[in-house]
């Protein structure tokens, strides 16, 4: 097959754009892994429950995408607290497995409940007026409501970062997880700290499926067949780094844009050839400190 | 080997059971309706499928008149393996005698070949592949509502009269998706179009603008879309989003079920052009059945045309039973006297079996209504040609099917 440049700077583009939904999810995810321990199986459906919340809240209140935006991250992070509160934290001291089996039921239950209403194809939710239409940029036409999803997930997860990084919040978080009795000590209220947390992770993911929302269709399932590749983004980058995931999440992204034009057959899976590779190389993922 | 022994004594006995039952004539009939239950097409089989064919049963009369009819459900999760098991297990232990719906071509072909060895009935409407009564026909299968030959000649050619004649294929990695493309390329070039180029994709792909800005590079005048359910909508809704049709290109969405266009909406639907076999809205008869469907399903959808298949074919099926004065439990019997029989039914009218298996009924060029022409939720349809059964469908001179050359 003969290289086409102009081409082969469009798919980049697209990979970019893809990427940025997976570096929002994996931040989400390891956002949680690094300060709850928990791995959170449950995110594709969270992802999911985003989108309908935009959904809902067009077709049952009118309120169109730009409220979503804040609103519809912040229901389902309110969500995600309470399934904090009543159910993980009574499970935060055990091994890892109980987690991570604990979130994947919660995430069939979720799915089970979605697709017994709304059915497996979806639901059309349409680009908001300001973002419709698109620009050539000369080797390819870009739709502007993607432009704006790779500008908007950066700006988030930069900021995502920032605050965890960089802020007195994160010191206090980051020191949590570290030792929670002596952070206690000081009088900072730590299960607070936690549950807010998982909110915060939890909305990411509802923030990233309100992005997708009018570019794939409102599917129940929409959440579990991103959240595989998702999951395999955070082994890579290295689970509970947070610059890692964004990184990562961007970088397949343009990956996986590549083998499409390149090997389509393949797109499916080159991301887990990718993870088996880093596994065998570096098992604690390219950015991850050795356990 | 104490497990291998038991399960060889259960073996044993159960092939006893079955010839056993297979002697006797009775009033007894099993109902698998095996389709994909909860992944991409679901909304178009599925659970909708099940309840066809449970409205088949009730519509059939037969249970008054002292029949045994149970209908049960299977998930294959579009995988052929797992299709298989169940069909499997569907004959060895729960006597089940017809398969119904199975959505997923790849699936079909190889519960067909399951079918045809446990000498069963095998009534599809959800796979598209032409190949069910071309160069893998059985005595024991019916190919019902339609298959990628039907789709192909009638929205390809359709396409290439009104000038699109360069095609670009957008193709799901799968058995239907190239029998679909082999068929509309044969299409294609028959009416002295020609095929651009094409690019494969996995079943199941959320994103499809990698492909949609290959499909814009090739210049082709028609993209078309050799896949199904959620991979269409998605293709389109996409499609529409990079500007594709507003750069002259036409897209040519091969196999498209009404609930694709609810998940779609009108304002991006709109204007395309497609080839089903049923529509609820056509006349009194699919109005009063899709209202009946629409109270009793979980998602409140209107019946799709395999759905419908489902239950047009079950109510011919059971016309044979009757006639045959009970249930042979013989499948290719069973299907001979299908055959031979005339086919009339609510929802796709008259009609009549080919000897291969094929079905064949008028098919129906639809095209989408814009938004102001819509009347409400599911009123999506125009109709813009009428191809006649005998059209619709593989002339009997051109298919492969052995069963011809005897």
């Amino acid at each position: 097959m003969s290289i086409n440049l102009q081409a082969l700077s469009a798919q980049l583009l697209v990979g970019l754009i893809n990427g940025s939904f997976y570096a929002l999810l994996s931040l989400g995810l390891a956002v949680i892994f690094g300060m709850l321990n928990i791995i959170n199986f449950a995110h594709g459906a969270v992802y999911m429950m985003g989108a309908f919340a935009a959904y809902f809240l067009l077709n049952f209140a009118g309120i169109g995408y730009w409220p979503a935006l804040i609103l519809a991250p912040l229901a389902v992070g309110i969500f995600g607290m309470i399934l904090e509160r009543t159910m993980l934290q009574w499970i935060a001291s055990l091994d890892h497995l109980y987690g991570l089996l604990l979130t994947f039921g919660l995430a069939l239950i979720i799915q089970g409940v979605f697709q017994n209403y709304f059915g497996s194809s979806g639901l059309p939710y349409a680009i908001p007026d300001a973002l419709k239409g698109g620009m050539n940029l000369g080797f390819m036409f870009l739709p502007i409501y993607r432009g704006w999803v790779v500008v908007f997930s950066l700006v988030v997860c930069i900021a995502t970062w920032y605050l965890i990084e960089r802020t007195r919040l994160g010191a206090n978080l980051r020191a949590a997880t570290e030792n929670p009795t002596l952070v206690r000590a000081f009088g900072i209220n730590v299960p607070r700290m936690i549950t807010l947390t998982y909110g915060l992770g939890v909305g990411l993911a509802a923030l990233a499926g309100v992005l997708s929302a009018p570019i794939n269709q409102v599917r129940p399932l929409m959440g579990a067949d991103l959240i595989i590749v998702v999951f395999a983004v955070v082994v890579i980058g290295g689970m509970g780094s947070i610059m890692g995931s964004i990184i990562t999440g961007f970088a397949l992204g343009i990956v996986e844009g590549l083998t499409k034009y390149f090997y389509p057959e393949a797109s499916n899976t080159v991301v887990f050839v990718l993870m088996v590779l880093v596994l065998l190389v570096k098992p604690s993922g390219l950015t991850g400190r050795a356990a | 080997m104490k497990k291998s022994v038991s399960a060889l004594m259960l073996g044993s006995a159960l092939l006893l059971g079955a010839v056993t039952q297979g002697l006797a004539q009775d009033k007894v009939v099993k109902i698998g309706s095996l389709s994909d239950q909860s992944g991409l097409y679901s909304d178009v089989g599925g659970p909708g499928s099940t309840l066809a064919a449970q409205m088949a049963v009730e519509d059939s009369g037969l249970l008054t008149k002292g029949w045994k009819i149970d209908v049960i459900s299977g998930d294959h999760q579009n995988k052929p393996d797992i299709g298989s098991n169940i069909a499997r297990q569907w004959f060895d232990i729960d006597k089940v005698d017809v398969i119904v719906d199975v959505p997923n071509s790849g699936v079909a072909l190889a519960v067909n070949n399951i079918i045809k060895e446990k000498n069963a009935v095998f009534l599809n409407s959800g796979a598209g592949t032409s190949d069910l009564t071309n160069a893998q026909c059985s005595p024991n299968t019916i190919h019902w509502t339609y298959d990628t030959f039907m789709l192909a000649n009638g929205t390809g050619t359709a396409l290439i009269k009104a000038g699109g004649n360069s095609w670009f294929f957008l193709t799901a990695d799968y058995a239907f998706g190239a029998a679909l493309e082999r068929d509309t390329t044969a299409a294609v070039t028959a009416n002295g179009g020609k095929v651009a180029g094409g690019v494969k994709h996995p079943l199941n792909t959320s994103d499809f603008s990698s492909f949609l800005l290959q499909a814009q590079a090739s210049k082709a005048k028609v993209i078309g879309l050799a896949n199904a359910g959620g991979d269409t909508s998605n293709a389109i809704k996409q499609a529409s989003e990079f500007g594709i049709i507003q750069g002259g290109q036409k897209l040519a969405a091969l196999l498209m079920f009404i609930t694709d266009v609810h998940a779609i909406g009108l304002p991006v639907a709109q204007g395309l052009s497609f080839t089903e076999t049923f529509y609820w809205d056509m006349n009194d008869q699919s109005r009063a059945f899709s209202k009946r469907f629409q109270e009793r399903i979980r998602n409140k959808q209107v019946p799709t045309m395999s759905q419908a298949g489902v239950y047009s074919s079950l109510i011919h099926y059971f016309k044979a039973l009757e006639a045959l004065g009970g249930n042979p439990h013989d499948g290719a019997k069973v299907v001979a006297k299908m055959k031979e029989m005339p086919t009339d039914d609510a929802l796709f009218g008259k009609g009549s079996i080919q000897p291969n298996g094929r079905k064949i009924h008028p098919a129906y060029l639809f095209e989408v209504k814009k938004p102001a022409e819509s009347k409400g939720p599911w009123d999506y349809y125009k109709t813009v040609a009428t191809i006649p059964a005998e059209e619709a469908f593989t002339p009997l001179a051109k298919s492969t099917c052995a069963l011809l050359k005897k």
